[in-house]
């Protein structure tokens, strides 16, 4: 934890110093990397379901990184939005449905609570160093130096060459749509077996 | 320190690639072989990123796009039926689905 500390930090002035870009992308490029190739593996071994979830987020995270790095920053953005945000989920939802005890196992292991802890301290320092050091200017709206592939040429790429793929992909989004209701309407008759009475007893016993 | 090459990236994308597919064929909790495949796209998709970068066209992120909507897709259908699944037999098991082998 203490190398990692000082990796960031070495990467953060980096950064606001703007010495040398290349060494900055190589340090980011091996920090996002290793991150998710480690959090693939734990997702592979662990046992527990939620935390395979939790482990395929932050591989989702290092790949938004890696997106960073490749200039994509709108797929990234996409990437941080639509899997972390709405697939992970639809996935949480998933285990929360089919887990036969909820609440049982999903205790923080204290290991899991101080690398937490310490990951929001170090994004918090992280932070509040970057906005001392580099307060942006407001009014202007002169493009960013850097900007070598604004997100509009991929826009006009969608909408122009790739313009059949993509409005075939808005049809099978409609299809999914349909597809998903129809699933969780279910049918009347092969509604699941009602618990018996000591069932019930017994899971409340348990979750209370 | 050399500098990064199109090769780094696709490593990246092969060690999660083959990482989801270990993942994918060892386990047999459904939710966990799911979760694989997303793995796996991901791999793909770092590929995709990456040859376009290098190639310098929007090609791959068209791409990604495009398998982020499949993936998307997946996502739910595929939890709609683990759910639906695990209501029949009340176990995320593959093996105990063989009989939809017909």
């Amino acid at each position: 934890m203490r190398l990692f500390l000082q990796l960031t930090t070495d990467s953060m002035t980096v950064i606001l110093a703007q010495t040398s870009t290349e060494l900055t992308t190589a340090v980011l490029f091996y920090l996002f990397a290793s991150m998710s190739a480690a959090a693939a593996v734990w997702m592979v071994l662990s046992r527990n379901i939620v935390r395979t979830a939790v482990a395929l987020l932050f591989t989702l995270l290092g790949v938004a990184g890696l997106y960073f790095l490749l200039d994509a920053e709108f797929l990234a953005a996409v990437q941080l939005v639509v899997y972390a945000g709405g697939t992970l989920i639809l996935i949480i939802f998933g285990v929360m449905l089919t887990s036969k005890s909820p609440y049982s196992k999903f205790e923080p292991k204290l290991v899991e609570v101080i690398v937490a802890v310490s990951v929001a301290a170090v994004l918090f320092v992280a932070l509040l160093m970057a906005i001392n050091n580099s307060m942006p200017t407001f009014g202007t709206d002169a493009q960013p130096a850097g900007a070598r592939y604004p997100v509009d040429l991929l826009g006009q790429a969608l909408l122009g060459d790739y313009l059949v793929p993509f409005e075939l992909s808005s049809v099978l989004l409609l299809v999914v749509m349909i597809g998903a209701a129809y699933l969780a309407k279910g049918r009347k008759h092969e509604a699941p077996p009602a618990l018996t009475t000591s069932e019930l007893s017994r899971q409340a016993k348990r979750w209370s | 320190m050399e500098t990064l090459a199109l090769q780094h990236y696709l490593a990246v994308g092969a060690i999660l690639f083959g990482i989801g597919l270990i993942g994918f064929m060892c386990r047999r909790n459904l939710i966990v072989m799911f979760l694989c495949t997303e793995l796996m796209f991901q791999g793909v998709a770092i590929n995709l990123v990456a040859f376009g970068h290098f190639w310098g066209n929007f090609s791959g992120q068209a791409f990604t796009i495009f398998v982020l909507v499949i993936a998307a897709a997946e996502a739910s259908l595929a939890l709609g039926l683990v759910v639906l699944l695990f209501r029949q037999k009340n176990t995320l098991d593959a093996d105990a689905w063989r009989e939809l082998k017909g």
